[in-house]
């Protein structure tokens, strides 16, 4: 993709006139941008948001130390959380392709509630439920959980997709060869399956790494949260614009990063499935866009 | 058990308000996003080079951008900015801003799916592009929209419960106002698990029924 589409389902190739017009349209679009960026830029000047006070703390090495403690706490909540989200979404897919009624039923059960409780309501049990019995577990693992048992179950559906996706041929040659349910499933399906669905893996990690945020609202001090702390001081003037700016800026460009990881990825898969043989599609499932 | 039904029956007002403000999140940003989103996505597939390098910077922005961070954004650095408007006001547009960024793609990639050969057929017989768009592409594109829109709707229902983490009244915020009650929390979460299965469960039905009429053929 990229660069000027040759032609598409809604235009032809524009002729002069067309041109003229596109050309046209496209420099008031471009002012009416520009505009609106200018309108922006207007209210932070005719606010002071430019004033060297308000950002003059981001210079601090101990203003700098407590960004980068939360960017790490960020990373660490966002990593734990994926190391057990992944084995939990594989042992949930297999319940789920079980063939025995005992393990399907409760694997599907789990599967299906934890996707659709709201994800802050699952973190809010972690943290809460435990308060009324007495005890309390810290913030990192409120979140943690959370977040595995929501991405979990996500990524337990991917799992999923993707290996009933493996063409029929592939488990019924490995039948034949004499294998058994589980070497048919981890020798053949599974392989193939990750490997058509590693870039809906990857986003679906992206998205875990985005929901660490929440991890604000019960008090975690991860990225947000800091800069919520180095926003409020109030002999700086109230600088939560340019913190956040600067928050935003990290956890796009982590995000873009992964999500750059994951069209490689993609391209990569595409280009090596050289044969006719299926070209697993991913399947359009409305999870598969999930992570919203 | 009675315990249990207690916390719902005293409080229940408590509870009707607490969804009802979720259902006007969900619906003020329901629309919005669909509106927005619709013409973003208009924009990803014009032929105007600006518009599309727009609607693509604001895509990849807002995606790769926390929900949560919308709305500190929003709520607590607007204000700096001398733009007062209330918490709700705020999270319907945290809300709205960071679906339709989602609603734009799906639009996009819905518009992509009909062949190249459909439109250039339609304007062979001499259609104009609004009537290309309103009777060929528009009418085959929805049905690779509505089930993800479906999923996308789903999710930002579920989203509304981050307001509550901004002083925004709706459902995540009411065990918290039964905690200061002297509640515990444990029986307000379920409940409030319960209400939201109830409204999301219709929602996933309907997604899975669409899917499935609609997913053999393509």
């Amino acid at each position: 993709m990229g660069g000027q589409p040759v032609t598409s389902v809604l235009y032809d190739m524009p002729g002069p006139r067309a041109r003229r017009r596109n050309r046209a349209i496209s420099v008031g679009a471009s002012l009416l941008i520009l505009a609106l960026v200018a309108y922006v830029l207007w209210r932070f000047e005719a606010t002071g948001q430019f004033e060297a006070l308000r950002w003059k703390q981001l210079t601090l090495p101990a203003v700098q130390r407590e960004l980068r403690d939360g960017l790490l706490a960020t990373l660490k909540a966002g990593g734990l959380a994926a190391a057990l989200a992944l084995p939990f979404g594989v042992i949930a897919a297999a319940g789920r392709l079980s063939d025995h009624r005992l393990l399907r039923w409760p694997a599907t059960a789990i599967v299906e509630l934890f996707r659709a409780i709201p994800l802050l309501i699952l973190i809010f049990f972690f943290y809460y439920v435990p308060l009324d019995y007495g005890t309390s577990i810290p913030t990192l693992w409120a979140l943690v959980l959370g977040l595995t048992l929501y991405n979990g179950a996500v990524l337990a559906e991917i799992f999923r997709a993707g290996i009933v996706s493996v063409a029929k041929g592939q488990s019924e040659a490995a039948y034949a060869l004499g294998m058994r349910k589980g070497q048919v499933t981890t020798l053949i399906l599974l392989p193939q399956a990750v490997r058509a669905m590693l870039p809906t893996i990857v986003s679906q990690l992206v998205v875990l790494l985005k929901d660490t945020a929440l991890g604000f609202i019960i008090t975690y001090p991860e990225l947000l949260y800091v800069g919520k702390q180095i926003g409020g001081r109030a002999v700086y003037g109230f600088p939560y614009i340019p913190t956040y700016l600067v928050v935003a800026a990290a956890y796009i460009s982590m995000n873009t990063v992964l999500s750059l990881a994951a069209n490689r990825l993609e391209r990569r898969t595409r280009r090596s499935f050289k044969t006719t043989a299926d070209v697993v599609p991913p399947p359009q499932t409305g999870d598969a866009v999930g992570g919203v | 058990m009675g315990e249990f039904l207690r916390v719902f029956s005293d409080n229940r007002s408590i509870f009707v308000d607490g969804f009802l403000t979720t259902i006007q999140l969900f619906a003020l940003a329901g629309v919005g996003c669909l509106v927005v989103g619709t013409l973003l996505g208009a924009m990803r597939v014009s032929p105007i080079p600006a518009l599309r390098a727009f609607g693509a910077f604001y895509v990849n922005m807002i995606r790769n951008t926390p929900l949560t961070l919308v709305f500190a954004f929003l709520i607590f650095g607007t204000p700096k900015l001398n733009v007062n408007l209330s918490f709700f006001t705020f999270a319907s547009i945290a809300l709205l801003a960071y679906t339709s960024a989602f609603v734009c793609e799906v639009v996009r990639s819905g518009i992509n799916t009909v062949p190249v050969g459909q439109g250039e057929a339609a304007r062979a017989l001499g259609m104009t592009f609004t009537q290309v768009l309103s009777l060929i592409v528009l009418p085959q594109a929805f049905r690779s929209i509505t089930p993800p829109l479906i999923s996308i709707l789903n999710a930002l229902l579920k989203n509304t419960t981050v307001a509550a983490g901004f002083a925004v009244g709706e459902a995540g915020a009411i065990q918290d106002i039964l905690s200061e009650l002297g509640e515990k929390r444990t029986p307000t979460l379920l409940w409030i698990t319960i209400c939201f299965l109830g409204l999301v469960l219709p929602l996933i039905v309907a997604q899975r029924a669409l899917e499935r009429r609609w997913g053999g053929n393509r």
